[in-house]
């Protein structure tokens, strides 16, 4: 089994399926921190995944366009984001509460659009799914090649996001406003922001990458679309930004060990170890509580996280 | 110019009855949408849809049998957010309860009825309770989000009960995920004649007046909604915070078990991977639609059952997938926290 573990295709798939399993926790992840640094948590995530990942893949097949798809999903996420502004930015109303309706909802509407479209086939419909682009000369170095630089474009591109959400929330004037507005609403009105337009333009922002993400599972990981395709990984990305303490980087190992266990447990599946299966499957969900137990110490949310802003209005 | 909101002045008595009425006529209204898009015929569809949740007797006990689960899972969440102890893991808790009242069921063939359902119910009350008991030490002596650490351990349950499925709990023989039978002195007795009108059914009616008595006429229930009120005043007030949480937890996870017991004991009668259609997430729901009040609970998992029942038959009758049951409870949900918000306010036109 030693030799089976150390050997290079192994070793090289395992990274690049790392890389594949984390790409919509990372996606979702990065639109849930936006969202919450502005002050607003945002528990329609599953939901949100869930519709983008049935939108993505009906707009794929109707149009033959993965990118088209990908478009729409990000689309339907941002539509949801909307809904959610208007229920815990305009109307002020519990996140908890709405982000949970709207999951419900998204849910629903999700299985009920597909459901009408394709009735009840017995075996589900598919599409052509996205392909993997490989790096030229990067991805002829041995395992480090084929792992990291042969794979889809939405990886590529949540991986160029991390940063890039980095810099966006540390180094520009926007992230700047988008923080204050998550720390100190009232000094964010003070100096002229709008606190309610930045929220609002934070959760569609946000709604957009968590849809992207759900497509990614509908068009490249799978080429299906099912009930359970976003299994819970909306709820993941939520505990990975309070494990990566707000943070898109530290966020990121944690959805990398996420996407490292989910890798390895769908190799080991093919070992047939006298386990049963769903041990492997729970792993990940212990080791997130675990983690979370480690940085529960010193996280620090931001401070208006779930406070609605009302400037004092009288009569 | 803008809106802002303006606090209204008392809420007068009619306007808090009136307000669930008009909300769910508000929902009716908005689901028209997609039942309209769907190509189906408004009046008929809604006539299907009641007439297939309440329209015979038959119709009305089975309308009854499916509001058990959710009353449970509704009583055990608004128990717990009553306390601000946010327990999204109702649905684990319920299965936890239905994997200890199979393994319960179907060891011990030996005991006479009226230990072996005693047996089950406690059993399967303290599987659910002990898995909220986790969640509920990590957030008062750990500082572990509860909303994400109850939503986790729901994926820790599922998977547990998927490894007993396929291990020591597995019907010999059966290739898929399936237990034995549980023995018939574990089985809930029916109560009514040519319906699967169950023991579990009053006994769910029952505990929505246990948890109002709970709440309203005990101490516990005081210092529980103390503790969730305001913690810090609580803790003041000399009140053992960290134990009134821990025993919301269990309550509020052994009410989800009993759920769960409900399915195996009365409905199932042997565990299956896909016991729970997401009961403890419906609960949820329910549990913010009844206000975190019993008796609105049980008004809300009555509504949803009707909801539920009759999208079966509306989707036979004219077509309309029976997944709009979800569209209509999420946007009931929605719907009435807007309606909720406007009684207490009204929006105001300002020059900023």
């Amino acid at each position: 089994m030693m030799a089976e573990i150390l050997s290079v295709s192994f070793l090289a798939g395992l990274l690049a399926a790392t890389l594949r399993m984390a790409t919509p926790i990372v996606l979702a992840m990065l639109g849930e921190i936006i969202t919450e640094r502005a002050g607003v948590l945002n528990l329609g995530i599953e939901g949100t995944m869930l519709f983008g990942a049935m939108t993505g893949f009906l707009v794929t097949m109707s149009t033959g366009s993965a990118w088209l798809g990908v478009l729409a999903a990000a689309g339907v996420g941002m539509l949801l984001a909307l809904l959610m502004a208007f229920l815990v930015v305009f109307l002020g109303l519990s996140q908890h509460v709405s982000g949970l309706g709207i999951t419900l909802f998204a849910t629903g509407l999700s299985m009920f659009v597909y459901r009408l479209h394709f009735g009840s086939p017995t075996v589900p419909p598919t599409v052509t799914p996205m392909t993997k682009v490989a790096i030229p000369l990067l991805s002829r170095i041995p395992i480090i090649g084929p792992g990291l630089f042969n794979q889809y474009v939405l990886t590529y591109a949540a991986m160029i996001l991390i940063p890039a959400v980095w810099v966006l929330m540390y180094r520009t004037r926007i992230g700047l406003t988008v923080r204050t507005v998550g720390e100190n609403p009232m000094a964010a009105d003070t100096v002229g922001g709008n606190v309610n337009l930045v929220r609002t333009l934070a959760l569609v922002a946000g709604g957009a990458l968590m849809g992207i993400g759900g497509s990614f599972l509908t068009l490249a990981h799978q080429n299906m679309f099912l009930r359970d395709v976003i299994g819970g990984r909306g709820w993941v990305a939520v505990a990975m930004v309070i494990f990566g303490n707000w943070n898109p980087g530290r966020g990121t190992i944690g959805a990398l060990m996420f996407g490292l266990l989910d890798g390895l447990q769908l190799r080991l599946q093919g070992w047939g170890l006298p386990i049963p299966f769903d041990v492997f499957l729970m792993v990940p969900y212990v080791l997130t509580i675990f983690a979370l137990v480690s940085v529960s110490r010193r996280a620090a949310a931001p401070a208006a996280l779930l406070k609605p802003y009302r400037r004092e209005v009288r009569g | 110019m803008r809106t802002v909101l303006v606090k209204r002045g008392p809420i007068p008595s009619w306007s808090r009855a009136v307000t669930p009425l008009g909300a769910i006529a508000v929902t009716l209204l908005l689901s028209a949408v997609p039942i309209l898009i769907a190509g189906a015929p408004l009046f008929r569809s809604y006539g299907a849809l009641f007439y297939g949740a309440l329209g015979t007797r038959f119709n009305v006990l089975e309308t009854l049998v499916k509001s058990s689960p959710l009353i449970l899972t509704g009583l055990a969440v608004a128990f717990a957010f009553r306390a601000k102890f946010w327990n999204i893991g109702a649905e684990g808790q319920l299965l936890a309860g239905a994997i200890v009242a199979t393994w319960i069921g179907v060891t011990f063939g030996s005991l006479p009825r009226f230990v072996m359902l005693p047996l089950v119910m406690v059993g399967g009350f303290f599987a659910g309770g002990l898995w909220a008991v986790i969640p509920a030490v990590l957030k008062t002596r750990l500082n572990v989000d509860d909303v994400v650490s109850t939503l986790l351990l729901n994926f820790v349950m599922i998977h547990i009960m998927g490894a007993l499925l396929f291990g020591v709990l597995q019907k010999e023989g059966a290739g898929w995920p399936i237990s034995e039978e549980i023995f018939d002195s574990a089985k809930y007795p029916f109560l009514l004649a040519r319906s699967r009108f169950h023991l579990g059914i009053p006994l769910a009616f029952l505990l929505v007046f246990a948890v109002w008595f709970v709440n309203e006429r005990t101490v516990f229930g005081y210092r529980s909604l103390a503790v969730g009120t305001n913690l810090h005043a609580a803790r003041f007030a000399g009140i053992p915070t960290t134990r009134v949480i821990v025993m919301t937890a269990v309550i509020s996870g052994g009410l989800a078990g009993l759920a769960g017991v409900g399915e195996v004991a009365a409905i199932q009668f042997h565990l299956l991977a896909d016991i729970s259609p997401g009961y403890g997430y419906t609960g949820i729901v329910i549990a913010m639609l009844g206000a975190l009040h019993p008796l609105g609970v049980l008004l809300a998992s009555l509504f949803f059952s009707v909801i539920n029942v009759g999208a079966q038959t509306m989707s036979r009758m004219t077509g309309v997938p029976s997944y709009i049951s979800g569209v209509i409870e999420g946007l009931s949900l929605i719907v009435m926290l807007v309606a909720l918000l406007l009684n207490e306010y009204r929006l105001k036109v300002v020059a900023s």
